[in-house]
């Protein structure tokens, strides 16, 4: 594309940094008085991207994967922190500034199916944002769409085309032309090739790789399917809750990853080929509200390598699951307590709205061999929350067997070369390291 | 025991659970006749899982709303179709008959959860009622059965979570609540359509490992249907993989991916973005799936496939033996390998010529 776009002045160089994140926090909602509970889409998170690299960005729906790339290209103002841009904090452009710089930063979506406007032509939706920026003449904006269709594998006589009349591959490739028709440096690639078939897939991997490589493109590359990240990223980003848990260079991620939540993800991965017979870490449960997250670290509630009180050692591992479960069957029952009409119309259903712990507690322990000092407190609990005081119980338990994981936020260490970053309590020298603890606790499942 | 050995053995065991022959299922629309499925064979064994694998438009839902009995014009299922459940011909079953089936004998998962479950009655009334209408269980039993349904598909602190509605439910919990529906009704075979695509990699891990578990407890039988070859490789014992309305290869999952013998097999496992990192390219099938409006006296591979050639065009493969142990077989004039092309061309006209018996022992030799 060298259609002379005239772009700010670009100082830095390949290699360089040309993004700079830095705690940079979006939340939703709350505001003032209810900040609690506002939703924290995105809690703190610090990162750079070098110009013409991919970074990829993974992690499960609702971590805030989407959030903090709108954020990026300022499709959403950050609540905190700074995104510095060629050295420019962009989160306090405004009016014009904030006009001429978005031409910079571009975004392709999901969706090939509803992110283009059915009523218009292929060629006025590419032209689209050449209009919005009044550049140059018609004339010439005209031909720049029909080289843009060129460039990404379109044909000319699909300018009079309406996207319905398209595949899912082709609508795609339309939003990547859209995207590129301002010639921006910096993309985010919102899971661009999710919705599409395998054998799609590749080929606008394969179109985006060429575009990057001729247009000194750099990507934010944001998927849930880590095997597409791994192929296209030089860099990658593990997300949970709000969170970066990790980050490095995509091979260290995935032969080397520190981080228990990054171990567990790359885990579940279900292999095509059936010969490979990796450990599967199967997480419990579900990741918690983004708007209620746990007080320490946010993977805590399902972590396999979580820390224990000094105190709990010799529990067995069998029955610490049963604690965390049960510990988890409280803190859910304590918050609907929050709810008044929700437990006005749990009691009308019932005599109690409490009389089924026990039965609970059986589930959970009745098989096992608990010790004394556990199920003193089990018990505690169980009584608490037939009295119709769970968030009682829920305290208790907290006294009784939070560990370092429950208490404080885990700092971002150093793990390795390449930057490579981690975000958990087990790399501080007091306790053990995160393998062989998952060894041992995952090797009789 | 390998998963090659465990299909073997259940199929030593007699009869089929499950048997589709010459599926033929059709829509008609104003400009054209869609063949969604063509040709279709496949069959079931009690407590083995098999998995029909494609893209998009290739047919696998369409397979399984006929196998329900769940096509609606202007789809129809053509006469010659016939389809075997446990020694009956479902295809000449009326509603009545066939929503019995559905109620016992087989279990339908889908995409979404929100499908199958009705957003106003509680987790507990809908499993109470299937119950109920499927077992005759009502009262304090249903109650005490529907709270071990609850436990047994791994959701804690059933008991309560009987009286939430599916909207109090997380994505995943809904569809482990729609499994335990299902088996309120005791099927023997479980027909789950992309049962995991909408859910997050941890949570399809949970969904998949449920499904294997309870497989064994219930020598339950699994039709599973996605298009993700990972996740196929992860719960299949067999394998039909399904392009533009036809099966054009089976076998076991590990001979599927260790020797893939379609070109089309091939090519999709090879466009898969493995463990390979940057740089070094991945492989594309050339154009688009077809939507298949015309018969099928063609490969409809030919146009995209690396190795076509002349008879491709013009006359239709049959499923041919291509592996020594379990059933494996290819749709593809290549084979069999070891002939030449016309003896290979005059083998597959012989097969559609309806000899199957004598040309599959002269196969054998
Ligand atoms: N109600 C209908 N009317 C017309 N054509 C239909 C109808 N339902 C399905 N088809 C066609 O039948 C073919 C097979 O569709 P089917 O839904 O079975 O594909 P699939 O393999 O399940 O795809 P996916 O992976 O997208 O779910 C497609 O060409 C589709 O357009
Ligand atoms: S800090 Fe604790 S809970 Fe968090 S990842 Fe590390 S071990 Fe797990
Ligand atoms: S029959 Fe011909 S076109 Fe079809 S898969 Fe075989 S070689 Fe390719
Ligand atoms: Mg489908």
């Amino acid at each position: 594309m060298n259609s002379g776009i005239e772009q700010p002045e670009q100082t830095a160089q390949l290699g360089e940094t040309l993004i700079e994140v830095e705690n940079l926090k979006k939340h939703y909602g709350g505001g003032g008085m209810f900040e609690s509970s506002s939703v924290k889409a995105v809690d703190g998170v610090s990162f750079s991207i070098q110009r013409g690299e991919t970074l990829g960005l993974v992690g499960e729906s609702g971590c805030g994967k989407s959030t903090l790339g709108r954020t990026l290209v300022r499709l959403e103002e950050a609540t905190e922190g700074t995104i510095s841009f060629d050295g420019t904090d962009i989160t306090t452009l405004s009016g014009d500034e904030l006009k001429t710089w978005r031409r910079n930063a571009q975004m392709v979506f999901q969706d090939p199916e509803s992110s283009l406007n059915d009523r218009m032509t292929v060629g006025e939706i590419i032209r689209e944002p050449l209009d919005a920026h009044d550049w140059k003449t018609k004339t010439e904006r005209q031909e720049r769409v029909l080289d843009l269709l060129t460039s990404v594998g379109l044909r000319e006589e699909h300018y009079y085309r309406y996207p319905h009349q398209f595949s899912g591959g082709q609508r795609q490739r339309v939003g990547i032309a859209r995207a590129l028709a301002l010639e921006p440096e910096f993309l985010v690639l919102d899971e661009p090739v999710s919705a599409l078939d395998v054998s799609v897939q590749a080929k606008i991997i394969t179109l985006l790789e060429d575009l990057q490589e001729e247009f000194d493109l750099t990507y934010l590359f944001i998927a849930h399917d880590l095997a597409v990240v791994r192929h296209i990223c030089d860099r990658v980003a593990v997300m949970y809750l709000g969170k970066m848990m990790e980050i490095s260079d995509t091979e260290a991620v995935y032969a080397d990853a520190h981080n228990p939540y990054t171990r567990s993800l790359l885990s579940a991965i279900p292999h095509p080929d059936p010969s490979t017979s990796s450990h599967r870490i199967t997480l419990p449960g579900t990741p918690p509200s983004p708007r209620d997250p746990p007080t320490g670290c946010q993977f805590s509630t399902r972590c396999p390598a979580k820390i224990r009180p000094e105190g709990y050692k010799h529990v067995d591992e069998a029955v610490w699951d049963a604690i965390e479960r049960f510990r988890e069957v409280v803190r859910e029952r304590s918050r609907m307590s929050l709810s008044t009409v929700d437990r006005l119309k749990r009691q009308l259903g019932s005599f109690s709205a409490y009389d089924d712990i026990d039965e609970t507690v059986t589930d959970l322990f009745g098989d096992l061999d608990v010790p004394t000092d556990v199920s003193e407190h089990i018990e505690t609990a169980a009584g608490l929350v037939k009295e119709g005081r769970p968030a009682d119980a829920r305290d208790h338990l907290n006294d009784t067997f939070n560990g370092a994981c429950d208490l404080k936020r885990p700092d971002f260490h150093p793990v390795g070369e390449h930057n490579h970053m981690s975000y958990c309590h087990r790399h501080e020298s007091d306790y053990e390291d995160v393998t062989p603890v998952i060894t041992r606790r995952t090797s009789d499942s | 025991m390998s998963r090659e050995e465990t299909a073997e053995s259940a199929r030593d065991e007699g009869d089929p659970l499950l048997s589709v022959r010459n599926l033929q299922t059709v829509f008609h629309t104003d400009r054209e006749t869609i063949r969604a499925v063509d040709d279709v064979s496949f069959d079931v064994y009690p407590g083995e899982t098999v998995g029909i694998v494609g893209e998009s438009g290739s047919g696998k839902s369409v397979t399984a709303r006929s196998i329900m009995g769940l096509v609606d014009s202007p789809g129809e299922v053509l006469p010659e179709s016939s389809i075997r459940f446990n020694g009956q011909e479902l295809t000449a079953f009326s509603d009545a008959e066939y929503r019995e089936v559905r109620g016992s004998g087989i279990g339908m998962v889908f995409q979404d959860p929100q499908q199958s479950l009705n957003p106003v009655y509680t987790i507990g009334n809908q499993i109470r009622e299937a119950l109920e209408i499927n077992r005759d269980i009502t009262g304090a039993q249903a109650t005490k059965e529907a709270t071990k349904l609850l436990e047994s598909v791994g959701i804690p602190d059933a008991k309560r979570r009987l009286d939430e509605h599916p909207h109090e439910f997380s994505g995943g919990m809904r569809q482990r609540a729609v499994i335990a529906m299902m088996l309120a009704c005791e099927p023997d075979l479980l027909i789950a359509d992309e049962p995991t695509t909408a859910l997050d990699v941890t949570i399809q891990a949970q969904i998949l490992d449920l499904l294997k578990d309870l497989q064994e407890e219930r020598n339950l039988a699994i039709l599973f249907i996605t298009h993700d070859m990972g996740v196929i490789a992860d719960i299949s014992d067999r394998v039909n993989v399904m392009y533009a309305g036809q099966i054009v290869e089976k076998a076991s999952v590990e001979n599927l991916f260790e020797r893939p013998e379609h070109p089309y097999t091939r090519a999709l496992i090879e466009s898969i973005p493995g463990e390979h990192s940057r740089g070094e390219g991945l492989n594309t099938i050339e154009g688009e799936v077809p939507t298949p409006n015309a018969p099928a006296d063609h490969c409809r591979f030919a146009p995209r496939c690396p190795q076509a050639f002349g008879a491709c065009d013009k006359m239709a493969p049959q499923h041919i033996d291509v592996g020594e142990t379990v059933e494996h077989t290819a749709a593809c004039l290549l084979y069999p390998e070891d002939k030449a092309e016309g003896e290979r061309l005059k083998h597959h006209r012989a097969l559609a010529g309806g000899d199957d018996v004598k040309t599959e022992v002269s196969n054998d030799e």
